[in-house]
């Protein structure tokens, strides 16, 4: 028998309030600060002052002897506690890089964890780590990754040139004489800044080992990650571990994986008596949570005389720090493989490495290839001036129309169900082209610089692979008829609540005020991979689907039998069972709980007892693409060099929305993050390997004062996944930072600056003026 | 470490403690009195997570000691609800507008621009945009909490 349908969504595509938002409003929240146990100590972390050094001594006695210091750790106490140190999200077998808990012998960057103190209370914690003495012989230091190769110091002994690895090849023959034979060969080499995810909240754990068991609480995307990692690392069982988090706040890819401290804070709970926490300060934050960003890349196009595309490939190399999480080298390879993005590139080709360096480590973020969409879309700007197009034209001119799918780029990527070019007419037409034009033309001869500047994408969202590829929900129907779902959770303010509450009072037919939702602890939630890679919308919609079918079924039959009506007339709507078309003929939900709970002498034959089921959605597809278009424009100050964004316009196909607030808050933040990262965010260091980033007045993110108004333009083409959802958490920050480049490229053109690196300080753009002169 | 007695008001009821001089009123707030809204981003006075009002007054409490409070009135996020717990109008306003995300921020944007409105009952958009630069959001790109505010004016709040 096949379940029926419920009635027509009613509460997804809506902008339903969320219901997350009334804790989290009144400061009622539980972040993992909030974390209380009884007992529970404190940690704090020594960290090096230096890039590169030979740790001498460590002495503790002092530290030790002060009131309410509980423990000192170093490596020689802690790593021997690893037993296996690898995520489930890349696998045990791929080459993983050094990850030591605590430093070994050697630090390699400034931060790098050298002791962990335990005390009752944090401001103890803090003085005892001024009180460790730790003496340490200087080593040259590998400050810049862009030299690294050529260094004649060594981050990690065991990798030559200081590279982790590297993929694809060098420049092949056959493109180079595309190259040599086209009409126009356009490259130039694009460069990023470090730049960070910085979530508002820090990174933070609290850890309590019971003799048995090991509850963690922790700010995580991923509770069950964590969970898995810190099962192989401690060698207890995985049903030994339980990770809880309710709300964390934010995290952006940083807080997908446990990186070093999270080690240590695991390995310290088994040897104390009591639960510590750990909460990094902002310090920490900025100078050991990881980097992310930080490239290069050569980048090359050939065009016919009328601008079509002829060949591409682009020579990537990026900085991994000193300790990346995950392994970077594969990572890297999205950059090479979405280089070609949206167009009709007939052949292509890239390479990639991945560079070593004194400084922290490559760590995933929003969009982690979105080098890939700045290098292109910043050389299609520089070819459409070489070329004497518009760059409207020229992008027009080689974007893949819809009758083209699905069409496998050059580097093996299986695009489908894209709207490249819908998205950037409708873009186009919001800013309504031609009138800025028009109105930049009459702007230059009073002396003001204005300028646009785009970008189109292409972004693979809701990966199958592995670890991945499926995902999990129990709904409970109560007895009283109330609904809870479970799923895994991991939710850091992307709506995972509100998101299963809406799909599950449709998936059933139930009012959403009757549906609550658990996330976010291992002990009672089904496995998932958590929030990353644009994947949640997709798969908690699969996962509601699987294990809502198997109640609707259930359901039915049961109201069927109280109705004496047949099973295939029932449809499910507003908490009832009823009679399609006889709306009087109806049962509640309350009622077939009842009977399904406590009156199993009325269940039909065949139907089990309880409203309770769990199934676990396999995703349809390796990848499901998603694509968008940013259009934006500024006034640029060429006297102070200040950059004031004009209007930002993102038109993006994400498929039908789930809630169209949460898809279009995403695109929000992700923007702002991108403009970050052109206009303000760096994370420098000194040519000692000395972080010069390290609080929020050096490292500057943008304010409420920064951001311009964020018009929306949605397309809406359905994925082969339930409910034809798309991804779009990671979107808004890569298509960002290209669009506001080749705005404020496109105002100084007049002036003959060529913009190819970042960020675009002030100063920087006053640096450019001077340089075209 | 010099420990000395301090009383403060916090949402309308003393709360006394004896603590080390050096407690900054975040930490009195979160660990001696229990309110966790509080929100320590920064603790270096930029983020304005932990912004609560102290005599009315908007302060970062990561740079203000307890003993600096002491005999003065406090009020926390968790003291801006309406007296039967339900939401305000400008917490409604940022529910209906998409104004949070994550929420570690927020309790810092309801306490700034509950002194905002309270100032400036009809702020223009340059004047919200100004009056909340000292709070830092990652999540939203402002673009919600702007509207909110807006919403929350005009409605009179």
């Amino acid at each position: 028998m096949t379940a029926p349908d419920s009635a027509a969504a009613r509460y997804t595509g809506a902008r339903v309030h969320r219901v997350e938002d009334a804790r989290l409003l009144t400061g009622r929240g539980t972040f993992v600060d909030d974390i209380v146990r009884s007992r529970m100590a404190h940690a704090c972390f020594v960290r090096s002052p230096l890039a590169s050094a030979r740790i001498v001594a460590i002495d503790a006695c002092a530290a030790l002897e002060m009131p309410g210091v509980q423990a000192v750790f170093t490596a020689d106490d802690l790593n021997s506690g690893v037993h296996e140190s690898w995520y489930s999200a890349m696998g045990k077998h791929v080459p993983d890089t050094p990850r030591p808990p605590l430093a070994e012998g050697f630090v390699r960057f400034v931060g790098d964890p050298v002791a962990l103190v335990i005390a009752g209370d944090r401001y103890v914690a803090e003085d005892a780590v001024d009180a460790v003495e730790v003496e340490y012989d200087p080593l040259p230091a590998v400050a810049d990754y862009a030299t690294a190769r050529d260094a004649q110091a060594l981050v990690h002994e065991g990798y030559p040139a200081n590279v982790a690895g590297g993929l694809g090849t060098t420049l092949p023959d056959a493109l180079s004489a595309i190259f040599k034979d086209s009409a126009h060969h356009v490259s130039v080499t694009v460069h990023q800044q470090a730049y960070a995810a910085v979530p508002l909240e820090t990174r933070g754990m609290v850890a309590e080992w019971s003799g048995d068991e090991l509850t963690v609480w922790a700010a995580t995307q991923s509770p069950h990650e964590v969970r898995a990692f810190l099962a192989r690392l401690l060698g207890l069982a995985e049903n030994r571990v339980r990770v809880i988090m309710r709300d964390t706040g934010g995290g952006f890819g940083q807080k997908v994986m446990p990186m070093r401290e999270e080690m240590c804070i695991g390995l310290a709970a088994m040897k104390m008596r009591s639960a510590v926490k750990w909460i990094e300060d902002r310090r920490e934050n900025l100078m050991t949570a990881g980097m992310s960003r930080h490239e290069h890349g050569e980048t090359h196009f050939a065009f016919d005389a009328d601008g079509a595309i002829r060949g591409a490939y682009i020579d990537h190399v990026q900085d991994i720090g000193a300790y990346p999480t995950p392994w970077p080298v594969g990572t890297a390879a999205a950059v090479g493989m979405l280089f070609p993005g949206p167009y009709r590139v007939p052949a292509a080709a890239f390479r990639t490495t991945s560079v070593f360096s004194n400084t922290s480590g490559r760590v995933a973020y929003r969009g982690p290839w979105q080098f890939e969409s700045l290098a292109r879309e910043v050389t299609l700007d520089i070819a459409a001036r070489h070329m004497h197009m518009d760059p409207v034209e020229l992008r027009q001119r080689n974007l893949l129309r819809r009758d083209e799918l699905p069409y496998a780029n050059p580097n093996g990527m299986p695009y489908s169900d894209v709207t490249p070019v819908e998205t950037f007419e409708k873009a186009l037409q919001m800013l309504d082209y031609d009138a800025f034009r028009r109105e930049q033309a009459v702007a230059r001869e009073q002396g003001r610089y204005l300028g646009v500047g785009m970008c189109n994408y292409i972004e693979p969202t809701a990966s199958a692979m592995s670890f991945y590829g499926t995902e999990g929900a129990t709904i409970r129907i109560e007895p009283s008829g109330t609904v809870n779902v479970y799923v895994a959770g991991g939710s850091t303010g992307n709506s995972l609540e509100t998101a299963a509450v809406q799909l599950t009072a449709d998936a059933l037919g139930v009012n959403i005020a009757d549906v609550r939702t658990i996330q976010g602890d291992t002990a009672v939630t089904p496995f998932g991979a958590g929030t990353g890679g644009s994947r949640s919308g997709s798969m908690i919609a699969g996962a509601v689907e699987e294990t809502a079918a198997i109640l609707r079924e259930r359901i039915v039959a049961i109201a069927a039998e109280h109705l004496e009506a047949a099973p295939g007339d029932m449809e499910l709507a507003d908490s009832h069972a009823r009679v399609k078309g006889s709306p009087t003929n109806a049962v509640p939900l309350t009622k077939i709980a009842e009977i399904a709970y406590f009156m199993p002498h009325k269940l039909p034959a065949g139907i089990p007892a309880g409203l309770e089921a769990s199934a676990r959605y396999q995703a349809r597809s390796p990848v499901i693409w998603a694509n968008a278009s940013h259009v934006c424009t500024c006034e640029v100050d060429i006297v102070t060099g200040a950059v004031n964004l004009l209007r930002y316009i993102v038109s993006e196909d994400c498929g039908p929305m789930i809630n169209p607030s949460v898809v279009e808050g995403q695109i929000a933040g992700g923007v702002v993050q991108g403009i970050g990262g052109v206009l303000f965010e760096h994370l420098p260091y000194d040519e000692d390997g000395n972080p010069l980033a390290t609080t929020f007045m050096d490292y500057l993110l943008p304010t409420a004062c920064d951001v311009p108004t964020i018009e929306y333009g949605h397309v809406e083409t359905a994925a082969p996944g339930p409910g034809g959802f798309k991804g779009v958490g990671e979107g808004g920050a890569i298509g960002a930072p290209p669009a506001v480049v080749n705005a404020i490229a496109d105002a100084l053109a007049p002036l003959g600056v060529e913009v190819t690196r970042l960020p675009l300080t002030p100063a920087a753009i006053r640096g450019l003026i001077e340089a075209a002169r | 470490m010099s420990e000395v007695s301090v009383t403060v008001k916090v949402n309308g009821m003393a709360c006394r403690h004896t603590v080390e001089a050096r407690l900054t009123l975040a930490d009195f707030l979160r660990e001696w009195c229990g309110l966790t809204g509080t929100h320590l981003g920064c603790e270096h006075g930029v983020c304005g997570a932990c912004t609560v009002l102290l005599d009315g007054e908007a302060v970062r409490a990561c740079l203000v000691f307890a003993v600096q409070a002491d005999g003065r009135e406090v009020t926390t996020v968790e003291g801006l609800s309406e007296a039967d717990g339900s939401l305000s109008t400008l917490q409604a306003a940022f529910r209906e507008r998409h104004g949070l995300q994550c929420g570690f921020c927020t309790p810092g944007f309801i306490v700034s621009a509950t002194a905002l409105l309270r100032d400036n009952p009809q702020p223009t958009d340059q004047q919200i945009r100004e009056g909340l630069s000292g709070n830092l959001c990652r999540c939203t790109g402002y673009q919600g909490i702007l509207a909110a505010v807006r919403a929350a004016a005009d409605a009179g709040s």
